[in-house]
């Protein structure tokens, strides 16, 4: 894009201040060198003892020092997942509202106020989670659950409030504003006559929206989908506060457990040696598993808003 | 007919169903802001915003230290991430192009997408390890390197939004590429730059992962950048898994502040970029 700019003769200045400047996307790239760096240098000690044995463990001792990652990326993966399965119905319904039915002023100004949720930081919450959600959980939601549908494995065993669906609950509110403002977005560069078509042809609105309008965007939609998916697996205050900080896996989502975000934030403090080695490991995991599911999210978002325009 | 009916009722029933999913995630911002007022207001006073933390047990005091320790940590952080970010930001947009700008862009966006946990492992491997302690520096740190990419991606995208044509009026008068980067080019996107950089600010000053182990926390006055610190995120999050009511209410008076603030400067920065579309 530049070329077309550079003049015959080369100014000094010019030069000089691009030299200047190069520095700077370098130090970009040297800091996300410097971060695997970093951690890889600090985990050596657990990684060379465990082996990739760690990740399939059961096992978290600081007392014998014995290490292992499963009941962490399991509580990670199900709080993860559990976020999306009451995320994105809802997230998904409300960008189809906000794009195909209200009216563009309206829309804007629900999508401002949706912005502002994605803006409320991750402690806060936390608090409302501890103090609004799990209580509710406790006292009606959890007991209902169990009543009528306590023969499922999912619903099993005793409640406490603080468990996999609590943080599962609260992750889902702290990335709808995510799927919601990708959604939208993906759903606004379908072309007009895409939806025209459908309607010319004797489609209801929903019909058109939901068999033409909605697989147009597929490609945003799915990048929305995973990002948030990445959000939810580093999300560490709000999930530490109500998963309930008990390292097992358990069938039950009522159950309490753990994720690895929150194993670091709890224990990261106090430790030392192989233990800290340990938790350094952890992190590592959680870096490696969000920057595979953000690389595709940022793909599938780039291939969607490069077909913008573009008829299939 | 009946068939005709039927698509209809689902049509109906279905656009129904997304109005409701739009009221539900509106109404939970709703939820969120009148709890937090109702059970914070009561405990926002004078002394929470003026006294120091009091002993376990005994009651009163205030927040005092977190405030001011969570605005050192901020203004530091900016003071490292903005120069940096934005510079990384303008090498971008208006002198590379081709595979190097793509890898760039791309590292910057998976670098968004770090935890911001694994961001405070990162600072402190860089700076508690070797410094030996927690300090103010290491936290704000642990807050630049969440800042910088965020402050990279909003400076090129909104230089990329300035007409090619201002670009190439500068350049038709005989004005050198630099100088029309600095006095045309920058200038022309600087609103969005302030918003995109208030929105950074809006976003560290609620992190409280990072700090955890970075700036840890304090019960008193930090005296240095070498000393841990007191922050507001971190002040809640300890008063609320604690046991006692009295501290409980404090989180409740802190997490109100906190948000308020995050919140005022989210929209003024908005307010900033709408003013400058019109």
């Amino acid at each position: 894009m530049t070329a077309e700019y550079h003049r015959p003769t080369t100014d000094l200045k010019d030069t000089l201040v691009r030299a200047a400047l190069w520095i700077f996307p370098m130090a970009i790239l040297a800091l996300a060198a410097l971060l695997v760096y970093e951690l890889l240098g600090l985990s050596v000690e657990a990684r060379a003892k465990f082996g990739w044995a760690f990740l399939s463990s059961k096992e978290w001792d600081p007392s014998i020092e014995d290490f292992g990652a499963l009941p962490y990326i399991y509580g990670t993966v199900v709080t993860s997942v559990l976020a999306l399965v009451f995320s994105l119905p809802l997230g998904l319904g409300a960008a189809i509202f906000l794009s195909e039915l209200a009216p563009r002023g309206i829309a804007d100004a629900i999508t401002f106020i949706i912005q502002l949720l994605a803006a409320v930081p991750s402690v806060i919450y936390g608090l409302l989670a501890t103090f609004l959600m799990v209580p509710l959980l406790r006292s009606t939601i959890n007991p209902f659950l169990k009543q009528y549908l306590g023969f499922l494995p999912i619903f099993s065993g005793p409640s406490y409030g603080v468990s996999f669906l609590a943080a599962g609950l609260i992750l889902a509110i702290m990335v709808l504003p995510l799927i919601i403002s990708i959604s939208r977005e993906a759903l606004l560069t379908v072309p007009a006559d895409q939806r025209e078509a459908a309607l010319a042809l004797g489609a209801t609105k929903w019909e058109a929206t939901w068999q033409v309008v909605v697989p147009y965007a597929r490609l945003g939609i799915t990048g929305s989908v995973f990002l948030a998916l990445a959000r939810a697996l580093g999300e560490t205050m709000a999930v530490t506060m109500v998963i309930g900080n008990t390292p097992q896996i358990s069938e039950s989502l009522l159950a309490p457990g753990y994720s690895i975000a929150a194993v670091i934030a709890n224990e990261f403090g106090e430790a030392n040696g192989l233990h800290l080695s340990a938790l350094i490991t952890l992190g590592l995991v959680l870096l490696g598993l969000t920057v595979l599911i953000n690389g595709v999210a940022r793909l599938l978002i780039a291939a969607s808003n490069r077909g913008q325009g573009k008829a299939r | 007919m009946k068939r005709y009916f039927i698509r209809r009722t689902i049509n109906g029933f279905m656009l129904a169903l997304t109005g409701l999913c739009t009221l539900t995630a509106v109404s939970l911002l709703l939820v969120i802001l009148g709890f937090l007022v109702y059970n914070g207001a009561a405990s926002l006073s004078w002394n929470f915003l003026t006294q120091l933390p009091k002993p376990t047990g005994e009651t009163g005091g205030g927040f005092a230290n977190a405030i001011v320790g969570s605005a050192e940590l901020v203004l530091l952080a900016t003071l490292i991430g903005s120069p940096i970010g934005f510079l990384a930001g303008v090498y971008l947009s208006e002198f590379s192009g081709g595979r190097f700008a793509f890898l760039v862009r791309y590292v910057t966006d998976i670098l968004n997408g770090v935890p911001s946990i694994v961001m405070g492992l990162f600072a402190y491997t860089l700076i508690v390890v070797p410094m030996k302690g927690f300090s103010v520096i290491a936290g704000a740190v642990a807050l630049s390197v969440i800042f910088i990419p965020l402050a990279v991606r909003t400076t090129e995208q909104f230089l990329q939004a300035v007409p090619q044509s201002l670009r190439e009026g500068a350049l038709a008068l005989g004005a050198t590429k630099w100088k029309s980067v600095a006095t045309v080019v920058i200038p022309a996107a600087s609103r969005g730059i302030l918003t995109g950089m208030m929105l950074g600010v809006a976003r560290i000053a609620g992190e409280t992962a990072p700090l955890l182990f970075t700036s840890a926390n304090n019960q008193f006055w930090s005296s240095s950048f070498s000393q841990p610190v007191a922050s507001l995120p971190a002040m809640i999050y300890k008063n609320a898994i604690s046991p006692y009511k009295d501290l409980h209410s404090q989180a409740w008076a802190a997490g109100l502040l906190l948000l308020g603030l995050v919140l005022t400067i989210n929209i003024a920065g908005r307010m900033i970029l709408a003013r400058n579309s019109k």
